[in-house]
């Protein structure tokens, strides 16, 4: 929490000024009652129209400043409230940007978008709130205590009694209530969920004739929903009355006791009325407090969540001064290289050795989660081995600094991705120095040429979110495009041809080593034509190198290189 | 032209007409919500004047009536019990109808969408479908009958309150219906300017979101090309307009609250000023009715400190009011979207197909104007397994779409042994196909369950026979509670192969007529595919398949190839008369080998 408080400080004066402001304007409003207690008491009882006059200008000069010192307050309070949401959002995304692969995993996409976004918004809410309202509402409420006791001490008992009897009723609705709210949302989250299922699973549920246990599911969910909303909302209902009736028994107390007092003489009719005006804004103001515990509560949740966000580090030491690469040394090379993801039970990877000289091609062959993936991301040290050590160009990748290890590798990864913007700006993100001359190229080898030409403002085609709209084979080849835009030492290719027809693969292979000639590759793939070529395969199964070598040595000697060809290739010989 | 009014005009008679059978269901609940708020709020007025009047029997020392302060307040505290218990019940009674409504509502978008044409379904994104749904709905709900009521209370309460003020002094009442307009104007002023700001906040907000979860979803592209710091002026730049539109919003937002207090508080004090003044001149010939008392002056203050209330709430409810209704139109449109032609009164039902399956002269077009089939026919004989190739948007899935009945043709018949597809009920022909598609559904269920989806009869033996088939066994039972694990909706927890192998397990614990994989293996890498395929030709033993795939080692082995462009069948045959012939399917293949 103190980590997030911090961004309340440039804003200090504001969360001063705020509160007192606020204070100020609640001091003319208990100032009111008394007023027409005057009034009353002095003006009416000797028949004194100028003095009326003069405290009917008092009320309205009191309204007039607390109105003044209303708008300031509310102003400082929009700063504070404002500029401190928008230097923790500022603060997340610049933390979210240096954390690692490892803990990017354990966050989550979905739960770094909610930090940023709704408890970024439900805390500056809170802080909001706080300044305006966590002071005044107390202070009106006790501020009315103590004026009564002013104007009558033992009447004041009755004001004791009805906040704390107030209090126990909205802490006991709230206490069954919010519970209660918590699970309604999650019978609601079902309900969407049910949705959204019978939308995305139309074709399914069709084609499996589903549609009448769909119903019954979705009924059922609605139902419960129904009735858990409605038993809550029976229990919530009884706020209004229940703090009504208490308010309003108190003042028909207050009047019945006053009458006493009056009639004995301690007390005037005028100063009954000021005591019955004070009770009228003790409710106004509990009811505020109650919700305003209720948003801050959660806002403190959420400024928790935030405060666990900012605390993280990445699990990356960089080295204050980076080694240099020595391009004469072999250019990746692992040495009883091992891996295993946060929290996984059994390595993703263990003790892989091998060496790619300069300028090689390196081929990775395997199945569906045999740690293909895993075993490039460790290259540009997107996460670090857990045993072994991993070079790059003779040097081992932690000597490096982040940002020189990773300008000499380009990665195209498995999801091609591109961001909004347009052509031109996504290949530019490896080299922004880059001229439309060295796009051009990047985009002949990559066989992008076409689709940029395709288009009617060619590389100035706007380019959708996530790069919607273009096809998924455009999109790797695209993707290809930017890493080979940067001009990497090693580029890696992450199954990054899997969209495109055997045709196009094919050609890309061959462009790939006619204009890269001694840029080191890695081509990762689940098929045996893309890697055949290479001067080194690995063959990968469960995380374990199972074969190593070219691919007619593969063939002869690794049974699962040899299955994995023969599957790709039946009816070649027919 | 349609002017902005006479827009929102049509919408409200159309939101009208849209729930007017919802409401229709709700009557006695919505006639005894009226009552209940009309009972509330003639006795919230009615408790300021019995308390003023108990004050004027307390004029001072020796001058107090007991007897009828205790008579007052008897009758007070019995109108306080009583309206406490009719707000409870107008509670009560407006989320009942509430909450059934929305129940109502969301029953019948439901029923709809089940029946909706998959066109329906495919041409609306489902983010859009889900918010009428659940956002639309909760809207109407809220906005609509709260809205009802606190208008009906609020339009009571001001009349209750100018009836009440005429009666006790029509010079008080002249005050406040003379400041009356300048509390209308700044709760419209404010209402107006906090709307256009919370707008352009919501913009900037949206633009904010849509890069967050860009770049935090692409996060490690993004450091992979070193583009940390580009991202983050992107960021900033966004974030400070944010910062500045919110500043805007959030302050006159909050300008409502001390304005309505500064409002009220002028009212009172003329009421004050007027209420003093008839007091000390009752001779003054200004006073008509009853004599203006110190009791009087308080009742008028009461109201006076509750006055702008209403109003502020009427203009809050009209913005709700019409939000519930362009929601209602919303989810009425989905409600009455037409739905899927109906089978005719006298369509067959297909028991055990013999699995035949006919086009003759099919044409079809998902949009009129872009016809994609013109004129395709093809016979698939009884156990017969035939393979459709070809590039992307030749229209491989739409003879899918065709066969499943997910679309009707245009022009020509489908049909299942001999019947047109039309003739029989949807759910028949179903019946007998068994579909594993290249986009995988999972449910938030557990493993069985979404294995069993098809047979939720199957055995557990049954069931894991299917499961081994698939190979789906092995790495469910590496999951934390093997085949009970629950899956998360689309089962982000599984790689996409093993998604796939699941709606296989689905097909293998059926044992439809006719089999169709659309590209139902493209994820499964291809040892895995081939045993697979050996566990397919099992079961497809005597039955007729249809298999999209672009890996052409999966198809080499079918009876009929069919090569698709464009919408047509260009070429037909096994894969030795094709390759023979070195067309367009012999350029495909032969380019997989190339280096």
């Amino acid at each position: 929490m103190k980590r997030v408080f911090a961004y309340l400080k440039p804003y200090r004066w504001q969360c001063v000024l705020a509160p007192l402001f606020k204070l100020l304007e609640a001091g003319f409003e208990l100032i009111v009652p008394l007023v027409v207690a005057a009034i009353i008491d002095t003006g009416i009882e000797n028949k004194d129209p100028v003095y009326v006059v003069k405290m009917c200008g008092i009320l309205l000069l009191l309204a007039a400043v607390g109105f003044g010192a209303a708008v300031f307050a509310q102003y400082f309070a929009s700063v504070a409230a404002v500029g401190f949401g928008a230097g923790v959002r500022r603060a997340l995304f610049a933390k979210i940007q240096s954390l690692s692969y490892r803990e990017l995993d354990s966050l989550g996409t979905a739960t770094m978008m909610t930090r940023l976004t709704s408890d970024v918004n439900q805390a500056q809410t809170g802080v909001n709130l706080t300044l305006r309202l966590l002071m005044r509402s107390p202070f009106v409420v006790f501020g009315a205590l103590i004026m009564a006791a002013t104007i009558d001490g033992k009447l004041s008992l009755i004001f004791a009694a009805v906040i704390v009897l107030l209090f126990a009723v909205i802490y006991l609705i709230m206490f069954r209530t919010v519970p209660l709210y918590r699970k309604s949302q999650e019978k609601l989250d079902r309900v969407l969920g049910l949705t959204r299922e019978n939308l995305t699973g139309a074709r399914v549920i069709r084609a499996f004739c589903r549609e009448e246990e769909e119903r019954e599911l979705f009924d059922d969910a609605n139902n419960t929903l129904t009735r858990s909303q409605t038993y809550v909302g029976r229990i919530s209902a009884l706020t209004t009355p229940l703090t009504g009736v208490l308010i309003n028994i108190a003042t028909l107390l207050l009047i019945y006791t006053g009458a006493i007092r009056v009639d004995a003489g301690s007390l005037t009719q005028g100063q009954v009325v000021a005591l019955v005006n004070y009770m009228a804004q003790i409710l106004v103001e509990l009811v505020k407090l109650a919700n305003l515990i209720v948003t801050v509560t959660k806002s403190v949740a959420s400024g928790k969540r935030i405060g666990g966000v900012l605390a993280m580090e990445s699990s990356l030491a960089v080295p204050a001064v980076s080694a240099a690469p020595d391009a004469m040394a072999p250019a990746i090379e692992m040495r009883g290289v091992s891996f295993t993801y946060a929290g996984a039970a059994a390595p993703a990877l263990s003790d892989l050795n091998f060496s790619l000289a300069p300028g090689a091609t390196l081929g990775i062959i395997g199945g569906t989660g045999s740690g293909k993936t895993t075993l490039v991301d460790l290259i540009p040290r997107f996460y670090d081995a857990t045993e072994g050590e991993v070079r790059v160009c003779g040097v081992p990748v932690k000597d490096y600094d982040l940002d020189t290890l990773r300008s000499m590798i380009g990665v195209v990864p498995q999801r091609a991705l591109l961001f909004a913007g347009t052509i031109r700006e996504n290949l530019l993100w490896g080299n922004p120095g880059a001229t439309d001359e060295d796009l051009i190229a990047a985009l002949h080898t990559a066989q992008a040429l076409d689709v940029v030409e395709s288009k009617a403002l060619g590389l100035d085609e706007p380019v959708e979110a996530g790069g919607k709209n273009f096809s998924g084979g455009q999109r790797q080849r695209l993707t290809i495009a930017r890493a080979l835009v940067a001009r990497p030492s090693i580029l890696i290719l992450d199954d990054s041809a899997s969209a495109l027809d055997y045709a196009t693969d094919a050609r890309l292979r061959h462009a790939l080593r006619e204009d890269l000639a001694g840029m080191t590759v890695v081509v990762v793939s689940q098929r045996a034509s893309s890697v055949r070529h290479a001067d080194l395969i690995l063959v990968l199964d469960d995380g374990k190198v199972v074969g190593m070598g070219t691919h007619d040595k593969l063939r002869a000697t690794c049974p699962v290189y040899e299955e994995i060809c023969a599957s790709q290739e039946r009816g070649q010989g027919a | 032209m349609k002017t902005g009014k006479q827009v929102k005009t049509q919408n409200t008679r159309a939101a009208l007409r849209a729930l007017a059978p919802y409401l229709k269901r709700h009557i006695p609940s919505f006639c005894l919500t009226l009552f209940f708020a009309l009972l509330s709020v003639a006795l919230t007025l009615a408790i300021p004047v019995l308390t003023g009047l108990a004050i004027d029997s307390i004029l001072g020392v020796g001058e107090v009536d007991f007897r009828r302060i205790l008579i007052l307040l008897g009758i007070a505290g019995g109108a306080v019990g009583l309206n406490a218990v009719c707000q409870w019940l107008l509670g009560i009674c407006n989320n009942k109808i509430a909450f059934e409504i929305v129940r109502d509502l969301r029953h019948d978008a439901m029923e709809n969408i089940r029946r909706l044409p998959l066109s329906y379904l495919d041409a609306h994104p489902t983010g859009e479908i889900v918010s009428r749904v659940i956002a639309d709905a909760d809207t109407v709900a809220d906005g609509l009958l709260l809205g009802f009521t606190q208008l009906w209370s609020g339009v009571l309460t001001i009349l209750g309150t100018l009836g009440i003020l005429i009666y006790l002094s029509p010079w008080i009442a002249l005050a406040v219906v003379c400041l009356t307009p300048l509390s209308l104007f700044v709760a419209r002023l404010i209402a107006g300017r906090t709307y256009s700001m919370f707008k352009l906040q919501s913009e900037t907000r949206g633009e904010q979101t849509a890069l967050i979860d860009e770049m935090v979803g692409g996060q490690r592209v993004v450091q992979a090309f070193r583009h940390e710091t580009a991202s983050q002026e992107k960021f900033d730049e966004v974030n400070e307009r944010l910062r500045r539109h919110s500043l805007r919003a959030t302050f006159y937002s909050s300008l409502t609250n001390p304005s309505t207090r500064a409002i009220n508080n002028l009212v009172y004090a003329a009421v004050a000023l007027l209420g003093a003044l008839l007091i000390i001149f009752p001779d003054s010939g200004l006073s008509v009715g009853a004599a203006f008392s110190v009791g009087t002056l308080y009742t008028c203050l009461s109201y006076a400190n509750q006055y702008t209330k209403p109003f502020n709430e009427i203009s809050g409810v009209v913005t709700e009011l019409q939000n519930a209704f362009a929601c209602a139109v919303r989810i009425d449109a989905l409600i009455r979207e037409p739905s899927e032609t109906p089978p005719p009164a006298d369509a067959a039902v297909l028991t055990e197909a013999k699995g035949e399956v006919t086009f003759s002269h099919v044409a079809f077009s998902y949009v009129p104007e872009r016809p994609l089939m013109r004129d395709v026919s093809l016979t698939a004989a009884p156990g017969k397994k035939i393979a459709i190739v070809g590039p992307t948007g030749c229209g491989k899935t739409t003879l899918i779409n065709l066969i499943m009945r997910f679309y009707d043709v245009t022009g020509g018949a489908v049909s299942v042994d001999g019947i047109d597809i039309r003739d029989m009920t949807r759910e028949s022909l179903r019946r007998n196909i068994g579909m594993v598609l290249q986009d995988t559904w999972i449910r938030h269920a557990s493993v069985r369950d979404n294995i069993c989806l098809g047979r939720p009869d199957a055995t557990e033996e049954e069931m894991i026979a299917a499961a081994r088939a698939a190979y789906v066994n092995g790495f469910v039972s590496r999951l934390p509670n093997g085949y009970d694990t629950i899956l998360s909706e689309g089962g982000e927890e599984l790689s996409q192969g093993q998604r796939q192998l699941i709606s296989i397990a689905r097909v293998m614990l059926m044992h439809p007529s006719i089999l169709i994989l659309d590209e139902a293996t493209s994820s499964i890498d291809t040892r895995t595919e081939r045993k697979i395929q050996d566990a397919f030709d099992c079961l497809m033993e005597g039955r007729t398949s249809f298999i999209v795939a672009h890996r052409l080692s999966t198809i080499e082995g079918a009876d009929l190839i069919l090569v698709m462009r464009a919408g047509d069948v260009i070429e037909s045959g096994t894969h030795k008369e094709l390759l023979a012939k070195g067309g367009f399917y012999a350029n495909l293949y032969n380019s997989q080998f190339e280096a």
